[in-house]
């Protein structure tokens, strides 16, 4: 924050950007931590077991999760700047 | 990265002897990389030099003026260090699944980071921090808490370094240059003596810069032979299908357990528990090291750290991938004299042309220097700021800072490499694993301190200790089939009867310790100690007010910017 004396308290900290952003990290510990809906051969990719492609899957979609709570929190943090200065 | 399963995987004999003779082309190819990455490493300290340069701002953080791209190179060189890349596969050529738990524990690892180290950013540049103890000794006001993560850190980065001087050492035997048994052990430790001498000269003169232009070449290089070896060498095994049935067969077989088969494809119900929380407890583990938050300090702003954090799982996937080529290890019958590390250099040197085994063992050597040259400056700075600052020589200049750290940087890997020789290498794998417990037991003092001021000092000590404590002792008396002590790093967790990550349990416990005498020792009124910052410096960018791009050299400690 440019000025945190400016108006540092009328700013909820629980905004719903934030929830969102939260839940996209979220994500991943619930689908990673749940071994047992992943312990399994079938079905195979290209000859690969169940447990190891979804899991390397899952490196995509988290990348892809991650890449949305940075814009968010991104887009949040211009627009508390720009609310700030004026 | 920390590889805890490989200890029961990797108790055999590793004393590898090499029975093929030396490789010339391999060798000439790796001796080019190796000269040609010394050369830059002591260019380095002219990249990007700033006018004054004695500091240890400078030294130990390269200015914090690293970028998106530089920053991720160093991230992703700390992280994914050469170890990992003979381990990882290691434990899948040796147990299947549960060796895979790296992956997921690389994917819970930034969403983390994302969370937590944007805050430690922040308030280190506002208040000018180079080490965590910096920052929990100005959040709590205690150089007693301080000292126990700053000790901590050292202690759980020695073996760290050791390790990498493990992986290099699989590569020179697989070349031939390792020497047999009945070598003369100067002759048979020379390149090993080389290889550290040439890291330890351009990290001392040179600091941070070295590590990450070094990591440019280690990276591309590891990219390169990592997709070539994930499609040439299935083609050559005749596809994945031959490859996991041939695993599956061989995971069938009777293992070193009696009455146990020696792995699975897949996690079995009873190992669910411990995959889980060694994925979850290795993840919280692993941006507690001195490193991983070097280099993170070292970036220019807050935005680097989490814009990294999407482009960071690019590495992940790399690991999955090279997770794999333990199943090809097992299909394509590698010998691996007993040691399941020498797995995947064996591989490269059975399937690849000469010249390419010796591109594939240059990526594995240097991307042991890049992490072990940053670990050394992140335990050096450590000591510095924290042990001989804080209660050796308080008046230090930052000249002196600087010099001490140089010295310490040395000091640890001459240590480093006593330990890798004169100790059997299941200790330095035994002592990694108690490093990563350990590490765990500081979360609570410095992401609760991020976050709360709530925790009493005195508590968090308290936690720390029984952590450690704790986790020390459930350790040592994990027995496997080769060891009475420290043979693993799963245990039983108490009251749930399921097998889990002994450094998970332990932070429960030291969580749960703090909470409940934070509450008595507030209710007793124990003095709280001194926080000099503030809730607006948690959030605090470049180009805020009293955040200046250049922070005044090495002045933690004297108030900054208010």
């Amino acid at each position: 924050m440019p000025e945190p004396a400016a108006s540092p308290t009328n700013r909820p900290v629980i905004t719903p950007t934030r929830v969102v952003a939260g839940l996209c990290l979220l994500a991943p510990f619930v689908a990673m931590l749940w071994v047992s809906s992943y312990a399994k051969i079938e079905p195979t990719l290209i000859g690969i077991p169940f447990f190891y492609w979804y899991q390397m899957l899952w490196v995509l979609i988290s990348t892809v999760l991650t890449m949305v709570a940075y814009k968010l929190v991104q887009r949040e943090q211009r627009a508390r700047k720009g609310g700030a200065a004026q | 990265m920390t590889l805890a399963t490989t200890a029961t995987t990797a108790t055999t004999p590793l004393a590898a002897s090499s029975t093929q003779g030396v490789n010339g082309v391999a060798l000439a190819v790796f001796v080019f990389f190796f000269l040609a990455v010394t050369v830059m490493g002591f260019l380095a300290a002219r990249w990007r030099k700033a006018e004054e340069s004695a500091n240890l701002d400078e030294w130990g953080l390269g200015g914090r003026s690293f970028g998106t791209w530089v920053t991720w190179f160093l991230l992703g060189g700390d992280l994914y260090t050469a170890y990992t890349f003979v381990a990882v596969p290691a434990a899948i050529y040796a147990a299947g699944a549960a060796g895979f738990f790296a992956v997921p524990y690389t994917i819970l690892v930034y969403p983390l980071i994302f969370t937590f180290l944007p805050r430690l950013w922040s308030v280190s540049h506002k208040h000018g921090y180079v080490t965590t103890s910096d920052f929990v000794r100005g959040r709590f006001g205690s150089k007693g808490l301080s000292l126990a993560v700053a000790l901590t850190g050292i202690l759980a980065t020695m073996p760290y370094i050791a390790l990498q001087l493990v992986g290099i050492q699989a590569v020179l035997d697989v070349m031939g240059i390792g020497g047999g048994e009945n070598t003369n052990w100067f002759v048979k430790d020379l390149p090993l003596l080389i290889a550290f001498a040439v890291l330890a000269a351009y990290t001392y003169s040179s600091g941070l810069r070295a590590p990450a232009l070094i990591a440019f070449v280690k990276d591309g290089l590891i990219y390169l032979v990592i997709a070539v070896a994930i499609i040439y060498i299935p083609i050559k095994l005749g596809g994945f299908d031959a490859i996991f049935d041939a695993a599956g067969k061989a995971f069938a077989q009777p293992g070193a357990v009696p009455g146990k088969p020696r792995g699975a494809l897949t996690t079995g119900p009873n190992a669910q528990w411990a995959y889980a929380t060694l994925a979850l407890g290795s993840a919280l583990a692993l941006f507690m090291y001195p490193h991983s938050i070097t280099a993170t300090l070292s970036s220019r702003s807050r935005n680097v750290i989490r814009r990294n954090t999407t482009i960071l799982p690019l590495y992940s996937l790399m690991l999955g991938l090279l997770a794999l080529l333990g199943f090809m290890a097992i299909k394509a019958g590698t010998d691996i004299q007993g040691n399941p590390q020498l797995a995947i250099p064996q591989l490269f040197e059975d399937m690849f042309p000469s010249w390419f085994s010796g591109v594939a063992f240059a990526a594995i050597g240097i991307g042991a220097l890049v992490p072990a040259a940053i670990m050394s400056i992140a335990a050096a700075n450590l000591f510095t700021r924290n042990v001989y600052k804080d209660f050796l020589k308080q008046d230090a200049t930052p000249e002196q800072e600087h010099k001490v750290a140089k010295l310490v940087s040395l000091l640890v890997k001459v240590g480093a490499l006593v330990f890798v020789l004169t100790m059997d290498k299941t200790v330095a794998i035994n002592f990694q694993l108690l490093g990563g417990i350990w590490i765990l037991q500081t979360m609570p003092s410095l992401v609760g301190g991020l976050f709360t001021r709530w925790f009493h000092r005195w508590a968090l000590l308290t936690g720390w200790a029984v952590g450690m404590l704790y986790g020390t002792l459930a350790a040592y008396g994990v027995a496997s089939p080769t060891q009475a002590h420290f043979g693993g790093s799963s245990k039983e967790i108490p009251g749930i009867g399921e097998i889990g990550y002994i450094g998970l349990t332990a932070f429960v416990l030291n969580v749960v310790v703090t909470v409940v005498l934070t509450f008595a020792l507030k209710a007793a009124k124990v003095p709280d100690g001194v926080d000099e910052t503030s809730p607006a410096d948690y959030t605090a960018d470049a180009g805020d007010a009293g955040v200046t791009a250049d922070l005044p050299p090495a002045t933690a400690g004297a108030p900054t910017g208010h």
